[in-house]
């Protein structure tokens, strides 16, 4: 599948685009098919999200997940902080990102 | 240490409300980022791999107490409650909202900061040596100068667009500890045979993707002609440097690539021309700043006595302490490398801890030193357990100063969008294998640099021992080098041979040491060892 991920403008937390609107969770990520360059151009105009591109993911039984581990990292934070990822209590978050 | 005047306040305060406005109209609309980038970035502010990053200029790595106890507070108001001191001597927060930039900066202001010109081809914040002042074999104060050619370089109007980043270092001892030679410019001070100080010219070093000792291309600079031929070797580099391709635009593939002596013919001819303009501020602006870095007032009367019963301070002293100049003082490092912690990370507590010790022990001046450690410049040795003690029950009394488990490491692929590797885990790996008191005296001064991908934040090519992490097919791999130095007898590693994984790569380190076990005459350093015997018996090692 094809995911979308950009930064919030305010923020700058990583994103995933959902179909929709934006999430702070790949899992909720939307498979854009060929659409992402035209939801790219359309949201980036309305500053919902900047330095947006297209990557290549896998919908597995455990969620969503990037192929490249640059992507999986992004997905879930620095793996040398758990406190710091988006699922600071749950130690085997780091098993799908490695 | 240096105190603004009115021009560099204004311009800093300028500075901070023009970028205010920039942010306005970005989250406004009325500036896209392709508009808006180039402005963040000559403020500091990057987009990294999970937010805005800011950095912050710490000018030639001197901090006083108030600075650093902002760069705490920083720490906590805006980011996650811990900064990470660079391999540049500066400090980079990861967690940076665009919106609360504006008010970081002005903050930064407040205590005579600020994060412009750490980002963009310009001539970046300027370091030095950190014992610089204090240690007992300089020849002289090598901040003056370094002070000098921050105010020559800062919005300089013809070197904001350069056709690359650009790197000054200057030191001032034959002990070089700012990795001069790996620099774009690197300027030593020396005196002649008439006793009268000036500066010797390194030109065209380099870490990255190409890795270059910078030649000497003039021995002797008179102090009045300083910034004058600083303009002539940037002049010819502005104009001759590679624009057309990125990676062969620094001024060490411009040096190589006509000769060391054709460039230097050019910088001359050059700096003929400069010197009819004239260009050089007068001798009174340098002796002005001068007198800032005056010696603090030392206790002349103060004992070199140390009382060393207490072990774990014995064993710091031994590691973490260097001659200072005045007798009854040290010089006083804090390893930011705990076994099993993030080179270079202090948390905001950490840091206004290190600011208030500092006002309380070492004259209200710290430095950020190249190898993402602090230091205590002016410690007098009748206080120093009482330092050590402080340092102690603030997990920042790690002894390892230049031993295996104080590791260069970049932030790696945890956090930078431009790795390919994660740095930090292999650091963590290797402090934690290595990192034991036994250890680290039976391997002696070993440094160990880890770089997350070929731009060499992690300065890999001036290990002695160092780690280059690399994409291999989507997967992480680790090539090992042999042989790097970043001091007065610089030296460019050597790969081993084909990479590893994150465990293999630590088992590569612990065979290249057993090596040098095997191997070692007398007082040798890993890195004395490894030049005697050569790559070979290493090779054989690791991959026999």
């Amino acid at each position: 599948m094809k995911i979308l991920t950009g930064n919030d403008l305010k923020t700058g937390a990583v994103t995933w685009w959902t179909g929709v609107s934006w999430s702070l969770d790949v899992n909720e990520s939307a498979d854009v098919g060929d659409q992402g360059v035209d939801i790219i151009a359309r949201e980036e105009a309305a500053r919902n999200v900047f330095a947006a591109y297209v990557i290549d993911g896998e919908k597995t039984a455990d969620g969503v997940r990037p192929a490249h581990i640059k992507d999986r990292i992004r997905a879930l934070g620095p793996t040398v902080r758990p406190d710091l990822t988006l699922k600071p209590s749950d130690p085997s978050a780091l098993n799908w990102v490695i | 240490m240096y105190k603004y005047d009115q021009y560099d306040q204004q311009m800093v305060d300028t500075r901070v409300a023009e970028f205010r406005d920039q942010v306005r109209r970005r989250l406004s609309g009325e500036l896209t980022e392709d508009q808006f980038r180039p402005l963040r970035l000559q403020n500091g502010l990057y987009l990294q791999l999970h937010a805005y990053m800011l950095r912050v200029a710490v000018p030639y790595g001197t901090l006083s107490s108030a600075q650093m106890k902002v760069l705490g507070d920083i720490a906590d108001k805006y980011d996650r409650g811990y900064g990470h001191f660079t391999t540049r001597q500066n400090i980079q927060y990861n967690w940076i909202k665009l919106e609360d930039t504006p008010d970081i900066l002005a903050d930064l202001a407040a205590v005579e900061m600020h994060a412009i010109q750490t980002s963009g081809n310009c001539i970046r914040n300027i370091s030095s040596d950190q014992y610089a002042g204090a240690a007992a074999d300089e020849i002289v104060d090598p901040r003056p100068y370094a002070e000098l050619l921050r105010q020559w370089s800062s919005f300089h109007p013809e070197f904001l667009v350069l056709p690359r980043k650009f790197k000054i270092a200057v030191i001032a001892s034959e002990t070089d500890r700012a990795a001069m030679r790996l620099h774009d410019i690197g300027i030593k001070m020396v005196k002649n045979a008439a006793g009268e100080i000036g500066a010797q010219f390194y030109v065209g070093g380099g870490m990255g993707r190409t890795p270059m000792i910078g030649p000497m291309i003039r021995e002797f600079v008179p102090l009045d002609q300083l910034i004058t031929y600083s303009e002539a070797c940037l002049r010819v580099y502005n104009r001759y440097g590679r624009r057309d391709n990125k990676y062969k635009a620094r001024i060490k593939i411009l040096v190589h690539e006509l000769g060391k002596d054709e460039y230097t013919r050019q910088v001359e001819e050059e700096f003929a021309h400069l010197l009819t303009l004239p260009i050089e501020p007068p001798l009174a602006e340098l002796e002005r700043i001068k007198t800032h870095f005056a010696d603090p007032a030392f206790d002349t009367s103060a004992t070199d006595d140390l009382d060393l019963s207490d072990p774990d301070f014995a064993l710091w002293v031994k590691t973490n302490t260097h001659a200072h100049k005045q007798p009854g003082y040290v010089i006083a490092n804090v390893s930011l490398k705990p076994v099993g912690g993030i080179p270079g990370d202090a948390s905001a507590d950490q840091i206004r801890l290190m600011a208030q010790l500092a006002k309380d022990y070492s004259f209200d001046e710290l430095r950020v030193t190249h190898a993402q450690n602090i230091v205590f410049p002016h410690v007098k040795k009748a206080d120093l357990y009482t330092l050590w003690q402080a340092l102690d029950a603030a997990e920042l009394s790690a002894a390892n100063l230049d031993s295996i488990g104080d590791i260069i490491a970049c932030p790696g692929l945890d956090y930078c969008s431009l790795a390919n590797a994660r740095s930090i885990p292999v650091a963590q790996k290797i402090s934690e294998r290595f990192g034991s008191a036994e250890k680290q005296a039976e391997l002696g001064e070993l440094k160990l640099k880890i770089s997350g991908c070929i731009n060499a934040c992690g300065h890999h090519h001036a290990g002695h021992i160092g780690i280059l992490g690399v994409d291999k097919k989507g997967t992480e791999n680790y090539q090992l080098l042999l042989g790097g130095c970043e001091g007065a007898d610089t030296s460019l590693g050597q790969i081993t041979g084909p990479g590893f994984d994150e465990n293999g790569i630590v088992d590569a380190v612990e065979k290249a040491t057993g090596v040098y076990l095997a191997n070692k005459e007398g007082d040798e350093r890993f890195l004395d060892t490894y030049r005697r015997i050569g790559m070979a018996p290493f090779k054989e090692a690791i991959y026999g």
